[in-house]
């Protein structure tokens, strides 16, 4: 560990302080997200008189907004290349809609209907990107546009009424848990195990990193921050799934949903597609003189976040265990709003997709919280709204005065 | 005559820069008064200081108008005093009317509801007053260049213009509509209208100029008076006068005879205007270790050749022909050309050179990531090192690798797009402007890492505006102007003079 507390930590007092404080200044959104979400929970705990961190209440909170997390995910590439997508709740409902007309009027076995729909969404990601990265026609318009040709398909394709239900096993992708193997009397051990190794996973990845950074040069993050950072995450992610093992263990949702982040953490934060796309957002003019494709890469980024969309659209029919024609309807503004209250810009190359991840848990414990406390879907909607803007504000004002 | 305007030991400084120090300005009433100087002299900043685009307070010395000294606020100020500046990039809504452009902001109005009726009855009086014939509702954007430099005008005679600031304004009229635009400036002399042309065309200056203030270097060095009888050399003289001194590196000779691009017949059309040829038939090579110059003034269509040698990344219908190391190569795309050996480093280096809100380290590999990657994954250490590498070779001076560019000053932003270009490693590397803007300790250190990658075996094209620079470092020089190659000469030939000469003979051959 001896080289984990470098030279941050074995600096004078007072000139800690001084590079803590300057840290704080600069990374000031990214800690902020970590923290006004643990304080809206803490709030939400203390006010709904412990309700919501309930374990079955934790599970549930997981599954009302796998679908909008999945989102959020693709949302955060459109959004940090510097478009936007506004087809993705219509997309969602169109693609359920598909799934129910695939497996119970078709009779087409699930497993091939899920590839079938993961493919369509793609296809329909590619139909808008292309408009978009090859005419430069504003996404806003080409993704307003997909978002009424998919509300009208998904009405024609269920021909305006529900379809359903779904066979049982389709159902597991959203109302599914992680098998109990150990057959521990009271929860499931594997759940529970299965986290504490994320969690271990996690702080190893983190020291690594930190030290590889100290070995190029010196890191500019002070190891309290550090510190303190990675013991939230850690016990952050046991105590969640000591509470869900405690009620059926981690959801097959969850187990989805952790692995996409984890990919596209990955794939955002240390592949050279990553780096391009932040580059293309960030100037593309600058991207595009530095030999990046970036008219490929918008191309594919809109592709991924179509077959996203899909893959939410499969979760929320199972969820609801069939497929209507008003599903997905202005769910975009809640992916839209998650992406922006983690931290991205809306004009590009600012955003990560942790924080998009925190910011849709925002917007879903402040969801789930009221709905406990009583508060009426009127003032709901008018709280979310001013977080949205109080989010936005923040990071610019933030900015002007770095 | 009486004097309408003294700008007295005017100092701008920004970080970093002295962009003027203790200038000296007198213009006559009812006089046309010419102002030159090299491009980054001070005169477009010497304006925006008159006009209170830069307000006072950030800014030293005194402004006399009319007899009182102004402490202007902001433009609206200075244009309630008669002062109008034009600028070179018109400030025009092509989507609206000229009748409507002529009163924005300025609307013939009662109670807020527009009177259309006196708005077109009175855009057509000053139409008359500029001589142009055109309908008062034309959309702007359907007239021609040299038209909507006139319907500019008329927006100024409609604010009650006494002191009215052109800057560059025939620099992309044609001979037609500036012999236009000069009878216009000289009718308004016999009316009392007062105007400060600023202007690189020198025959024109020596045509309409009662007098003239030559600015270099960011100061005051000549005020010249027509009357006694001054010719365009004179003017010359006074604008480039100044001595090579130890600005340069020592200049060893490192040009091999290796001809490591060349370049045939290439032609560039305007991407909008299709019918615009902005590149005509240039035809150059550089050898590798040399430092190819190409000089000429602003427009002369220099970045437009780099640019569209570079992927193809201006223009359209370009036509040439283009080989590096004696084979014909595919340039078609920006990677295509990089793969290619070649690299461009752009005049603007806030839109196209860096990703701003990225930090250097992310900045610098971005032409060749891959370099700097296991397969698809960022080594980040590799990163950091290459990065760390650059910062000390170029001597970056940043509080760590991980710092934002745009908080950078432009000299250290300058150098992270040289080392994101010396990093893609290319045979031949086109440097656009490559000091503009940035102060003389940095500009050292970049001659230096220039006159190194020639030692390596490097050709360097250099494009600038600054002729001393070009002298400074360069082996071979050649002249654009117009958009054709107008003379070639070996630096050790050349002079201030001789550049210029080229220049304005091209000019007046075309005329």
């Amino acid at each position: 560990m001896s080289d984990i507390i470098d030279d941050t930590a074995r600096a004078p007092a007072g000139e800690q302080a001084r590079a803590g404080w300057r840290f704080l200044k600069t990374h000031l959104r990214e800690y902020g997200i970590l923290f006004a979400l643990i304080a809206i929970m803490a709030f939400f705990q203390i006010a709904t008189g412990g309700i919501l961190l309930r374990p079955v209440n934790i599970t549930n909170l997981v599954l009302q907004n796998s679908y909008i997390v999945i989102m959020a995910i693709g949302m955060l590439l459109v959004i940090v290349s510097g478009h936007i997508d506004l087809s993705v709740g219509s997309v969602l409902g169109f693609i359920g809609a598909l799934a129910a007309v695939m497996i119970v009027h078709w009779n087409i076995p699930y497993p091939i209907a899920g590839v079938l729909c993961l493919a369509a969404g793609a296809l329909i990601g590619m139909a808008q990107g292309f408009w978009v990265a090859y005419f430069r026609i504003p996404s806003f318009i080409v993704t307003l546009a997909g978002m009424l040709v998919f509300k009208g398909l998904t009405l024609w394709l269920l021909a305006g009424q529900s379809v359903g239900p779904f066979p049982p096993q389709f159902q597991l992708i959203s109302s599914g848990f992680l098998p109990d193997i150990f057959a521990v009397e009271g929860m499931n051990l594997l759940s529970f195990l299965i986290g504490l190794a994320v969690a271990l996973g996690l702080v190893a990845l983190a020291i690594r990193t930190r030290q590889s950074q100290a070995r190029v040069g010196r890191p500019e993050e002070p190891f309290a921050f550090f510190a303190a950072k990675t013991a939230i995450v850690f016990f952050g992610i046991v105590w969640m799934s000591w509470l869900m093992a405690d009620f059926r263990g981690l959801p097959n949702v969850f187990i989805v949903m952790a692995l996409l982040i984890a990919i596209y953490a990955f794939v955002t934060g240390r592949t050279t597609v990553g780096r391009r796309i932040y580059a293309i957002g960030g100037n593309e003019k600058a991207a595009a003189l530095s030999g990046i494709n970036s008219r490929r890469l918008v191309f594919l980024t809109f592709a991924n976040m179509g077959m996203l969309a899909a893959l939410a659209g499969l979760v929320f029919a199972a969820r609801l265990n069939t497929a209507t024609p008003k599903a997905g309807a202005t769910f975009e503004l809640d992916v839209i709003a998650a992406v922006f209250i983690g931290g991205a810009s809306m004009a590009g190359g600012v955003g990560t997709v942790v924080g998009a991840v925190v910011g849709a848990f925002i917007m879903g414990v402040m969801n789930n919280g009221m709905s406990i406390l009583g508060i009426g879907i009127d003032y709901q909607q008018v709280i979310k709204g001013l977080v949205l803007l109080a989010a936005v504000i923040f990071d610019v004002v933030n900015k002007k005065k770095g | 005559m009486a004097t309408i305007l003294e700008m007295r030991g005017i100092t701008k400084e920004f970080p970093g820069v002295k962009a003027l120090d203790d200038v000296n300005m007198r213009v006559e009433a009812g006089e046309i008064h010419a102002l030159v100087g090299e491009n980054g002299a001070g005169k477009s900043t010497l304006m925006k200081v008159l006009s209170g685009v830069y307000p006072h307070g950030s800014y030293d010395g005194d402004i006399v108008y009319d007899g009182e000294v102004e402490r202007f606020r902001g433009i609206t100020d200075s244009e309630s005093r008669g002062i109008i500046i034009i600028h070179q990039e018109l400030a025009l809504i092509p989507l609206l009317s000229v009748a409507e452009n002529i009163f924005l902001g300025n609307e013939r109005a009662r109670g807020g509801i527009i009177d259309w009726h006196e708005t077109e009855a009175r855009a057509a009086d000053l139409l008359a007053r500029v001589g142009l014939s055109e309908n008062p509702k034309t959309l702007v954007d359907d007239l021609g260049l040299g038209k909507q430099q006139l319907v500019e005008i008329a927006k100024a005679l409609s604010k009650d213009v006494r002191l009215l600031i052109l800057d560059e304004p025939t620099s992309s009229l044609n001979e037609q509509d500036s012999q236009k635009l000069l009878d216009l400036l000289t009718e308004f002399r016999s009316r009392g209208i007062t105007s400060i042309l600023i202007s690189h065309k020198l025959n024109e200056i020596s045509r309409v100029a009662d007098t003239i203030t030559v600015l270099r270097d960011g100061a005051t060095v000549a005020r010249l008076d027509c009357a006694d009888g001054i010719d365009e050399d004179d003017i010359i003289r006074a604008m480039v006068g100044r001595a090579l001194d130890d600005r340069y590196p020592d200049k060893i000779a490192h040009a091999t005879d290796d001809i490591a691009l060349e370049v045939r017949d290439w032609t560039v059309h305007h991407p909008v205007h299709a019918d615009r040829r902005v590149v005509k038939d240039v035809s150059f090579t550089v050898r590798r270790g040399e430092v190819l110059g190409i000089a000429g003034l602003m427009g002369a269509g220099r970045t437009e050749l780099a640019m569209s040698l570079f992927g193809r990344s201006w223009g359209r219908d370009i036509t040439g022909e283009a080989r590096i190391n004696g084979a014909p190569v595919d340039i078609s795309t920006v990677r295509r050309a990089i793969d290619a050996g070649l690299a461009y480093a752009t005049e603007d280096r806030k839109s196209y050179g860096l990703v701003l809100g990225d930090t250097v380290r992310h900045n610098v590999p971005l032409a060749r990531l891959e370099a700097v990657a296991d397969g698809m994954v960022v080594n980040r250490r590799r990163e950091g090192e290459v990065a760390e590498r650059y910062r000390e070779r170029l001597n970056i001076k940043s509080r760590s690798i991980d710092q934002d560019t745009m908080d950078l000053s432009g000299g250290n932003q300058q150098k992270v797009v040289l080392s994101k270009w010396l990093f893609a490693d290319p045979d031949i590397l086109i440097l656009d402007e490559p000091t503009r803007g940035i102060d003389v300790g940095a500009k050292f250190e970049i001659y230096t890492v220039i006159r190194d990658l020639a030692a390596q075996g490097k050709a360097i094209v250099v494009i600038s505006s600054e002729m001393p620079e070009l002298l400074g470092i360069t082996d071979r020089l050649y002249v654009m102007n117009e958009g054709r190659f107008v003379g070639e000469m070996p630096t050790a030939e050349a002079s201030q003079e001789r550049i210029m000469a080229a220049i304005i003979r091209s000019g007046e051959r075309t005329a």
